[in-house]
């Protein structure tokens, strides 16, 4: 595969990733890597190990084995998370409190120093277009707007790294396509980004495809290269096609 | 300690936010001592009981408080979440112990000055009362965090009152004298926080000064500074 760049920074680099939980290997020797500045789709059925590997990224899954270097550090390293940010599947934000005192919070959690918080959490507010709810409780927001306050809450620090499970889930399609150009942005900002997916229409947004099946990595591919390879009009059937040839090969070994 | 006090003031700003919880905190404590106020008219027994009350309600109802909160943030997800930002567990637990210290006080302060209003006659110093009120409440923060790492819902949550109060309850002395107790069930009473609690709290009942409760205090600090210490290990950054 041609994604080692030579002199490209490696936002993470896995090799030989192997997860236990509740007895089995559900990610069994992964080698991934994913290239600084990039935006990286993490895609695969329900159950495919998705959200194992990215807690694995971000330090919080337990019996973890092989390497799994983040920004240059093994995962898990303190200072990496100033760096990291993660938005967990379920949203995962105080839901007794108001979209600002959340916002405060997680900005006050990142390092952001007291005379700045206001500016970025209004910063981040607008970005998830969440203008006009900075006073509501979030216990009282629709579900795509929960959604938004816990993306939000991992924009707040401005991270290096941004691990994302699927976090454009029950969002209509203006929403979808102005958060995919938000992850763009900050992408050529410099910023890494790691978003898990179902649908299959944002894949072709990212520079690079990781296709995940039963915790193995069945392809590695540019979206272009989806496509000519498995011959598919479009990425919906790219990705059926991909899993579907993955199972019958297991089948027949 | 930044993010320690961070931390704190969010867990104020959801308490400020369930209003009721914080009624129900400071009702109920002197709705029970008015129960007995009332049963008791004209004998000492509150006089004798009510600072003990006055001591016991905060390390229950804190207790509960604090497992549950500690409980619904495990579940909730934002655990996970703050096991990935750079707080530490320290922050963590000193951010809850330190808010829920601040709703121990009002309590205290409430309790202890309802008692008074109806009759309680404390011959030692009352200021001392509310201080012994206040380790209570938090010991039984630091103990609900500690537990609440234990339960995995809320059911367990709440049976962890049961299993780590009341055995305190029934060896503290309060429903017999700790002496008159089998000798086993007397060293049982000398391990747990709430005996010296309990002896603080009679000890002011009779009149003592701060000399005669120092060691009972000391020893109480000690329960709270070994709760964090046990809250802090039971954190685990990485689970399954
Ligand atoms: N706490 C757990 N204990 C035991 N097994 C678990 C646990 N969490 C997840 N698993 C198992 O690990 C496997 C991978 O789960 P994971 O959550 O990583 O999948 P996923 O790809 O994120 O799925 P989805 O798209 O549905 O979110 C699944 O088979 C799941 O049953
Ligand atoms: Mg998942």
């Amino acid at each position: 595969m041609v994604n080692n760049v030579p002199g490209a920074e490696l936002a993470i680099r896995i090799r030989g990733l192997s997860v236990e939980r509740g007895g089995q290997n559900v990610v069994a020797g992964l080698d991934i890597d994913v290239p600084g500045g990039s935006v990286v789709g993490l895609l695969g059925p329900s159950g495919s190990g998705k959200t194992t590997l990215m807690r694995a990224i971000v330090g919080v899954q337990d019996r973890v084995t092989g390497t799994v270097d983040v920004l240059g550090l093994p995962a898990g390293t303190p200072s990496l998370r100033r760096r990291v940010g993660y938005v967990t599947q379920e949203a995962s934000v105080y839901r007794d409190l108001t979209v600002v005192q959340n916002l405060s919070y997680f900005a006050a959690l990142a390092g952001v120093p007291a005379a700045r918080r206001r500016e970025t959490v209004g910063r981040v507010v607008a970005e998830v277009d969440l203008g006009g709810h900075e006073k509501q409780v979030v216990r009282t927001l629709s579900g795509g707007e929960v959604s938004r306050v816990s993306l939000a809450a991992a924009l707040v620090g401005d991270p290096e790294l941004l691990v994302l499970d699927e976090p454009t889930v029950g969002l209509d399609p203006v929403l979808r396509r102005d958060l995919w150009s938000l992850f763009r942005e900050l992408s050529r900002g410099g910023r890494t980004l790691l978003v898990s997916s179902h649908v299959m229409d944002e894949a072709t947004q990212c520079d690079r495809l990781l296709l995940l099946r039963a915790g193995g990595l069945v392809a590695d591919v540019t979206p272009t290269d989806l496509l000519r390879q498995t011959g598919a009009p479009d990425a919906e059937r790219a990705f059926l096609a991909l899993i579907e040839g993955s199972a019958a090969e297991e089948a027949a070994r | 300690m930044n993010l320690t006090f961070a931390t704190a003031e969010r867990v104020l700003a959801q308490l400020r936010a369930d209003r009721r919880t914080i009624a129900l905190v400071l009702v109920l404590p002197c709705l029970l001592i008015g129960l007995i106020a009332w049963m008791f008219d004209g004998t000492p027994v509150l006089d004798q009981f009510g600072p003990m009350l006055v001591g016991l309600f905060p390390l229950t109802v804190m207790f509960l408080v604090t497992s549950v909160a500690t409980l619904r943030e495990r579940q909730s997800g934002t655990l996970e979440r703050l096991m990935t930002t750079p707080v530490r567990k320290g922050d963590f637990v000193a951010g809850y112990a330190l808010a829920f210290a601040n709703l121990a006080l009002v309590q205290a302060l409430v309790v202890v000055g309802f008692a008074t209003l109806v009759g309680m006659d404390v011959a030692g110093p009352i200021g001392l009362v509310i201080v012994v009120a206040l380790l209570d409440a938090i010991l039984g923060c630091c103990l609900g965090l500690a537990a609440s790492a234990l339960a995995r819902s809320e059911f367990q949550a709440v049976q962890m009152m049961p299993a780590i109060i009341f055995p305190q309850l029934i060896t503290c002395g309060l429903i017999m004298p700790r002496d008159q107790m089998p000798m086993l069930l007397e060293w049982l009473s000398r391990v747990f926080p709430l005996t010296y609690a309990i002896e603080a709290m009679q000890s002011l009942a009779r009149g003592d000064e701060w000399a005669d409760i120092q060691g009972a205090v000391g020893v109480i600090a000690l329960f709270i500074v070994g709760a964090v210490v046990l809250g802090v290990l039971t954190l685990r950054r990485r689970t399954a």
